[in-house]
């Protein structure tokens, strides 16, 4: 067995090793390369998990890789947030290769060599994101994914994945070196120190107006999290093939945003300073208004992955209000979220390909009927609304329920009202779909292709019934990301005590 | 602090100086190619041993004749010093290895000899300027590069290199003059040429007329040989349409040799007057840097030619440089020193790449390079790493650069400062992305023939600056080391 920094080191290398591995067979073995995407995921997450027991039980391995200037370390730390998204990561990854390999033969992609490469690139990227010791090294690896995600987002070629990719990496690359650099430098300067400290590293050394700056400069910073208006980036990352859009927008770029977030709030801001500083009374507003800004446009959205798009930017919002409650029980909420929506989004994202790759349907309003050609798909896809609503008895309503008790702990009406009103727009714009899809009589287009067509390949299906097997799971066994995440408050749930 | 006299100083001009004429004589290009390489990597060679030597003593000299200082001239080598002739002989080295298969497809054969002789001429003054402790000296070190530079511009294939050399040499003998007009005033004043002479006697007469008006026509004469904002004007078409190599050595050198000019007058000749508290120096190039970091960001995305471009581009990262040295605490000296070695590497990597381009296929605009990620992945992927550092993304130096100087502007207290520079890293995003873009998204275009073999001698220097260019992103202990005890010697002075 690893010792534990070892294991680290080998977390994040081995995509890296992986990706190498696919280079090398390329196309000419398209098997043994999909073989390496598959082993490598497989291996990494038994290293991944291998330390989970450990950080619930309070350990925090640390490795120092090496100093990049004199003071400056790229350090990795574990500790339990970023070992829930370690975790949902590479677990997600394994899933989403064998989806992968069934969506890209399916649709007889081009350059699957390079995609599988960026995969693993952008996969070791999340892994670095997760276990980062500091804000240096959380920002290193943030950029890599930004950077290794764009020539998925642009997969096609196509001009319209071109705009695409201009406004996905514009906005990315716009906020986090103009507006988080920024404020890392800062905290640097005020704070003599980057490290993810629990409690914080700036009580009592930044008060007044610096605080509100510093903590708009990390939350519009960290474009990934998609707090409006800084979301753009998301609904023209659609463009991209559909296992992007679910491993990367439902999961790990978007997790690695309100994981950034959380982190921050958690580690460098740290919670009692920021409630006696009350810098942070905007956010929870922000993201209100995010998530029922988003979730309107959602209802307002017929292509079915914009409409998850605009989804997955509420979702997130969900995170980051729950953060932003500052209460301990509403911050297991929030880390509960990002594991709770990866499963429920990526089950839909799945859901979503799976009906292009079989019926090559695109559009909410194409969907009549197509519940009795593709039981599977769909059955799946009413698993992931049904979370994304928030109900039992899948995942969605175990975070809820931390979240809307954090609220009404803390009095938060406010927070209370959008919770309560984003169910209803969830509601609103999840349960049509569901309902048309099994009740309604199938429309015939005529001279359509793909009017006879059953279930998407093997290899589609058996990752969705897995995901959306997740997501009943994580409800019925919370115990692994719970235990976490109260492993990450026992410090203010102690000093509460 | 030992002294100690020290030969090598004088062999690293005199090598160089003596192997142009040779180059005449020989009248034949190998040859004279094969001179001119031996001697860059044989400056190359004593200047990394200089640098050693530097570690156990900071300050080297040789007196020329034996004529003791203030009498004769006299070279002196300190960290600052050591640290440019690091870089001017490293990018010499290498784009003396690349200009070989460079130039013989841009120069007719009968001229080459000549060529490879004004690259001699120009190394030579480029290392004068860095080690001559003398202020006249400098001067005809200056012109030595200078003239040189304008015959190695003129020699570009398109005929605008003509009249962008004439426009070169009209700037830059005012320049010149203007530098000239303040180190003859100096000399009216104290009797003296000698930089370490004059440091001595200047705070007696510092607050005079004479001497502030020398220090005025010090300052813009250089920022005309350093193309600061709105002195530029000579630099886009002088790089956009000399050949490919003197593009790159001009582009990673010259400019940052009139930097260490600048840093010279400032912290050397007036180095026990303050002169950022003396004179109204600060607010000054502090607007024109940041004017150069947006304007010339601005109009470098607006460009069609790549040279052009990546010149502007120049222009904007001369603004850093001088933002850095604006800042005037040792962190901001620093951050500009830092960015005079990091810009030299990625610079360097970049007009390689667009080198190579033309080599291959002759593409200058920003259309020929549709579908260029295909046609010339090694190529283009160099280029892609030159770009991330001009924007600053992490792994590699820009990065690092941006890091120092953002750091130094909040230590300052300066922190409109610190958003300005970041804001003015967003334009770098839209220019380089603009290409990125054209090169991997864009289909080849049909019937476009393949690109020629381009041979590892060009390859190699530019890979060796591309990865140079993310080692010391990525392990930047050396480097800032470097340009930490190079601002810690020259603030000394004060």
């Amino acid at each position: 067995m690893l010792s534990a920094p070892d294991a680290i080191l080998a977390a994040i290398l081995l995509p890296l090793v992986g990706g190498a591995g696919v280079v090398l067979f390329g196309e000419r073995h398209r098997n043994l390369r999909e073989a390496v995407t598959l082993v490598t995921g497989a291996v990494l997450f038994v290293i991944v998990a291998s330390l989970t027991a450990d950080i619930i039980n309070g350990a925090r391995p640390s490795l120092i890789a090496y100093e990049m200037m004199a003071g400056l370390e790229i350090k990795f730390t574990v500790e339990p947030l970023g070992q829930i998204f370690a975790l949902v990561a590479s677990g997600l990854w394994i899933v989403n290769s064998i989806y992968s390999i069934g969506y890209m033969r399916g649709n007889a992609e081009k350059n699957q060599t390079r995609f599988y490469l960026c995969f693993t690139i952008a996969i070791a990227s999340s892994i670095g994101i997760a276990y980062a010791g500091n804000m240096l090294t959380l920002f290193v690896f943030y950029e890599a994914l930004t950077l290794s995600t764009y020539p998925l987002v642009t997969h096609s070629g196509k001009p319209e994945a071109r705009s695409g990719g201009r406004v996905y990496l514009g906005i990315l690359m716009a906020t986090s070196i103009g507006l988080l650099f920024l404020g890392l430098l800062w905290t640097l300067n005020i704070a003599g120190t980057l490290d993810f400290t629990p409690g914080g590293i700036l009580a009592g050394k930044a008060e007044g107006p610096i605080v509100g700056v510093l903590l708009f400069l990390y939350m519009f910073g960290i474009g990934k999290a998609a707090l409006m208006p800084v979301h753009r980036w998301l609904p023209a990352a659609m463009v991209a093939p559909t296992p992007v859009s679910a491993l990367l927008h439902a999961v790990a770029v978007v997790k690695a945003g309100v994981f950034s977030v959380v982190k921050v709030l958690v580690y460098i801001f740290g919670l009692d300073f920021l409630n006696d500083a009350t810098a942070d009374n905007w956010l929870i507003y922000i993201a209100g208004y995010t998530i029922i800004a988003a979730s309107i446009i959602a209802l307002r959205q017929d292509n079915l992955k914009r409409r998850l798009a605009y989804s997955t930017i509420s979702q997130l919002s969900y995170v980051i209000l729950a953060a932003a409650i500052l209460a301990p029980i509403s911050m297991i909420g929030a880390a509960m979220h990002i594991a709770a929506h990866a499963f429920g989004k990526i089950t839909l994202f799945f859901a979503a390909g799976s009906i292009y790759t079989a019926a090559h349907k695109t559009e909410v309003s194409q969907l009549n009927g197509i519940g009795r050609r593709m039981p599977w798909t769909m059955t799946a896809f009413a698993i992931g609304a049904l979370s994304m609503i928030g109900l039992p008895p899948t995942a969605g309503f175990v975070s809820k329920w931390y979240i809307l008790s954090g609220a009404l702990e803390t009095q938060q009406m406010f927070a209370v009202g959008v919770i309560i009103l984003s169910t209803l727009l969830n509601a609103a714009y999840f349960l049509p779909i569901v309902y048309v899809a099994f009740f309604k009589a199938e429309t015939k287009v005529d001279g359509h292709a793909h009017v006879d067509h059953g279930e998407a390949p093997l290899g589609v299906v058996i990752a969705l019934s897995l995901t959306a097997l997740g997501t009943v799971a994580l409800f019925f066994f919370p115990d692994i990301p719970l235990g976490l995440a109260q492993s990450m408050m026992a410090p203010e749930i102690m000093g509460a005590r | 602090m030992t002294d100690a006299s020290n030969p090598l100083l004088i062999l690293l001009v005199i090598l160089p100086l003596m192997a142009a004429p040779v180059c005449v004589l020989m009248r034949n290009a190998v040859a004279a190619w094969s001179l001119s390489l031996v001697v860059a990597w044989a400056v190359l060679g004593i200047s990394i041993k200089l640098l050693m030597e530097l570690n156990t003593t900071p300050t080297m000299y040789y007196r020329i004749g034996g004529w003791d200082a203030p009498w004769g001239i006299e070279y002196v080598l300190d960290p600052v010093g050591g640290f440019v002739i690091l870089i001017v002989a490293v990018i010499g080295a290498l784009s003396m290895t690349y200009a070989k298969a460079s130039i013989e497809k841009e120069i007719p054969s009968e001229r080459i000899y000549l060529f490879y002789a004004m690259m001699m001429l120009c190394l030579s003054g480029l290392l004068g300027i860095a080690i001559t402790g003398d202020a006249f000296n400098l001067f005809v070190f200056l012109e030595i590069s200078s003239l040189s530079s304008y015959v190695l511009i003129s020699l570009g294939r398109d005929r605008r290199a003509l009249s962008s050399a004439f426009k070169y040499l009209v700037m830059g003998t005012i320049g010149a003059t203007f530098y000239i007009i303040g180190v003859g005033m100096m000399y009216m004043m104290t009797g003296t040429l000698n930089m370490a002479d004059l440091s001595t006697i200047l705070p007696t007469i510092a607050d005079t007329r004479t001497i502030m008006a020398a220090l005025a026509f010090l300052t813009v004469g250089i920022s005309l040989k350093l193309a600061l904002f709105p002195l530029h004007m000579w630099l886009p078409g002088a790089y956009a349409f000399a050949p490919s190599v003197v593009t790159v050595f001009l582009a990673a050198t010259a400019t940052k040799v009139s930097l260490y000019v600048l840093l010279r007058i400032f912290y050397t000749v007036f180095g026990n007057v303050d002169v950022f508290a003396t004179f109204p120096i600060q607010p000054l190039l502090m607007t024109m840097a940041l004017a150069a970091m947006f304007v010339a960001s601005l109009a470098a995305i607006w460009q069609h030619n790549i040279k052009r471009m990546l010149a502007y581009s120049s222009v904007a990262q001369i603004g850093y440089m001088v933002l850095g040295v604006a800042i005037a605490s040792e962190a901001g000296l620093t951050g500009g020193i830092l960015h005079l070695f990091n810009h030299a590497l990625m610079k360097g990597a970049l007009f390689m790449a667009v080198g190579a381009m033309v080599f291959a296929t002759g593409a200058v605009t920003l259309k020929d390079l549709e579908g260029m990620g295909r046609r010339m992945p090694l190529v283009m992927a160099a280029f892609v790493v030159g770009g991330l550092s001009l924007i600053g993304v992490p792994l590699t130096v820009g990065f690092v650069s941006k890091w120092v100087l953002v750091s130094a502007a909040l230590d300052a207290g300066m922190w409109p400062l610190a958003a300005l520079i970041l804001a003015s890293s967003l334009l770098a995003i839209v220019y380089v992305w603009r290409v990125v873009e054209v090169a991997y998204l864009r289909p080849v275009p049909e019937g476009a023939p393949a690109p020629a073999q381009v041979p590892l001698s060009m390859l190699l220097p530019m890979w060796a600056l591309a990865l140079m260019t993310l080692w010391f992103g990525i392990n930047a202990t050396l480097s800032t080391d470097l340009a930490t005890q190079a601002a810690r010697n020259l603030m000394g002075g004060l």
